[in-house]
């Protein structure tokens, strides 16, 4: 069913120029992602692995350095890419909105919670008075904030960091979005707050058929959240596929490293440790750019880059042992 | 267990907050409240729990970074709050910390080399010759190799700086190490190279580690066995096997309810807890964890429970008396 794909992104190439334009970092280069109504994407990477940039230039929040040079973002038909930064603002908050890692950096100190809350339904769907108000509380009760007619006059330092991030996501909601974009929103939280935020953003998304993606470099969070994942390295999706077949069949040797370096309940085998460091953007390795880590590593590796691999249970590797296995079946 | 390296007895750590307007202090944030500890030769404890729960000033305190309220910290069989001078100066030597971020914990004026190299020019006269030598003997023990000695931090990244931290931890004669959260800051694909190297380091050299943390798998990989802190008072304390597979404290089960999956078919059919820590200025009467206790008793709203031995451990809760 095409129509009720939200989001396509195609080819999405996001670069940095620093130094006069004299050099580039490749953040994004060449992201190919869908995402439906009511599903969770997992976007999964380490730090500068360009997670965090792919979900920027979809808003167009990009820093002034960075540039979309090629690809498209087509948010319910619409190529975002192509619009002004006032037709943007007009998307933004409304139909797609953004949950950040820290919740006091996103809410403001000097304003009250029902100021905040209220924003976006104030100036998206024009909400006014009474009707305003009542929104505003239905939003903090559907964050099971408690007595929200009182909680919503106090301001965000007397709130606790679960609460806070629970009113993050309750701004987020206010617009009525599609598309809700949660970079690491759970990495402040403690155990169990977390485990009650991760499912009362399940719940939400339940009811209201928000399509979700989820930035994170912790596949636990995955594996309770998403419908798929994708693997991200050094700007590129290495492994796309549905949430099982990721974990049961990883198809990308860094896949296979991630899942085998998670320390798991009840074993105490030595973890798997993936040799090496995150390469630099500035100076990226020949050929794929994870070869100087892989275990499984050819001499093609080096000098030739990978290509998208489909080996037919829905998931997608750029991996050259996936073209020796596809060709030689 | 042979005798302890470390024994915690009744420690204690109340600050004074003071009140509205100008005056004596008014009440008392009970930060530890009464804990007890030990931690044998070549051993690793975890100490789990959320955040205000007081793990980390007990780490300070059996640092000597604060001085208890009540109760004792013996060090090999030592009791090092009277130790002054000399005596300390071992005790420090002795017992090393790693902090949770590299950032910030090593001085980006510094050369590899001066980092490591301080404790050693602290506490023993080595000549410098001597010390450059420790130095490149430390940083091969914890996986670099020596000739990194004169760079400065920023020229390496988390995983390769937590390192240099550990082998700062090292270069003395460290008998303990507190290990405060010391890969939550690490990219997944490096923590496991971290947490491998301090268990072969162990290994090694028989060091034993307090090792703080709030992530359950990672914990209860690295330790032997497992304390569980809530609101200033150890809960549970248990072999770390005992505990993943049957955690006996309702906080300790929820703590591992609420822990993510390792795989999408291990989804969580129990809902998490409900409720938040409480503010430690006004803690719940009877067992602290009562108003979340999802087993509460109308006795645990009225009585304090205490530690009584269970198995392989001790819990302190009404449910097993």
């Amino acid at each position: 069913m095409a129509h009720d794909v939200v989001l396509q992104i195609a080819g999405l190439q996001t670069h940095f120029f620093t130094f006069g334009g004299t050099r580039v970092l490749r953040a994004v280069d060449g992201v190919d992602f869908s995402l439906r109504a009511g599903e969770t994407l997992g976007l999964v990477g380490e730090s500068g692995s360009g997670k965090t940039t792919t979900c920027l230039s979809i808003v167009g929040l990009l820093p002034r350095a960075a540039r979309i040079v090629g690809g498209r973002v087509v948010f319910e038909g619409e190529d975002l890419t192509k619009k002004s930064q006032r037709e943007l603002r007009r998307i933004r908050g409304r139909r797609i909105a953004v949950i950040l890692q820290d919740p006091m950096a996103s809410l403001n100190p000097l304003f009250t919670i029902y100021r905040q809350v209220a924003e976006p339904a104030f100036f998206h769907q024009h909400l006014r008075g009474r009707r305003l108000r009542e929104r505003v509380q239905g939003l903090l009760r559907a964050v099971r904030i408690p007595s929200p007619e009182w909680r919503m006059r106090e301001y965000p330092h007397q709130m606790s960091g679960g609460m806070r991030q629970r009113i993050v996501g309750a701004i987020a909601l206010s617009g009525g979005p599609r598309l809700v974009i949660a970079d690491e929103p759970t990495t402040n939280l403690d155990v169990t707050i977390q485990a009650q935020y991760l499912d009362l953003l399940k719940d939400i998304q339940r009811e209201t058929g928000v399509a979700l993606i989820f930035v994170t470099h912790n596949l636990g969070i995955v594996a309770k959240m998403c419908d798929r994942v994708a693997v991200m390295y050094a700007g590129k999706i290495v492994e796309q596929a549905p949430v099982r077949e990721l974990f049961d069949s990883p198809k990308h040797p860094y896949t296979r490293a991630l899942l085998g370096s998670m320390p798991r309940l009840g074993s105490k085998e030595p973890l798997y440790s993936i040799r090496g460091q995150l390469p630099n953007l500035a100076n990226l390795p020949a050929g794929c750019a994870f070869h100087p880590r892989c275990p499984d590593v050819m001499p093609r590796c080096m000098t030739e880059e990978p290509r998208d691999f489909r080996p037919g249970d829905g998931s997608v590797a750029r991996c050259w042992l996936l073209d020796d296995v596809l060709t030689r079946s | 267990m042979s005798s302890p390296v470390l024994e915690v007895r009744a420690l204690k750590k109340h600050f004074p907050v003071r009140g509205r307007l100008l005056g004596g202090p008014a009440t008392w944030v009970k930060a530890v409240d009464g804990v007890d500890l030990a931690i044998g030769a070549s051993e690793t404890l975890g100490l789990i729990g959320e955040s205000g729960c007081g793990k980390t000033t007990t780490s300070k305190l059996i640092l000597r970074q604060e001085t208890p309220t009540s109760g004792t910290i013996s060090f090999e069989g030592r009791d090092i709050a009277g130790l002054e001078g000399r005596d300390l100066m071992a005790y420090r030597r002795s017992v090393q910390v790693v902090f949770q971020d590299p950032f910030s914990s090593l001085s980006p004026r510094m050369r590899v080399r001066d980092i490591v190299a301080e404790p050693l020019e602290i506490h023993t006269d080595l000549s410098p010759a001597a010390i450059d030598e420790r130095v490149g003997h430390v940083l091969e023990l914890v996986g670099l190799a020596p000739d990194v000695a004169p760079l400065f931090p920023h020229e390496f990244s988390g995983g390769q700086r937590q390192r240099i931290a550990i082998a700062r931890a090292l270069a003395t004669d460290t008998r303990l190490i507190v290990l405060d959260e010391p890969v939550s800051a690490l990219d997944v694909s490096v923590r496991a190279q971290i947490i491998n190297q301090l268990e072969e380091l162990q290994k090694k050299l028989g060091v034993s580690y307090l090792f703080i943390g709030h992530d359950l798998a990672t914990v209860a990989h690295i330790s032997h066995r497992i304390a569980v802190m809530y609101l200033g008072k150890i809960v549970e304390t248990a072999e770390s096997d005992a505990l993943c597979t049957r955690p006996m404290h309702p906080y300790t089960q929820a703590l591992f309810a609420a822990a993510l999956p390792s795989h999408p078919d291990e989804r969580a059919q129990t809902k998490p807890i409900t409720g938040e820590i409480p503010s430690a200025l006004s803690l719940p009467s009877g067992c602290r964890f009562h108003p979340r206790c999802p087993s509460a008793m109308p006795v645990c709203s009225q009585v304090e429970p205490t530690l009584r031995r269970r198995d392989s451990g001790e819990v302190a809760c009404h449910l097993y008396e």
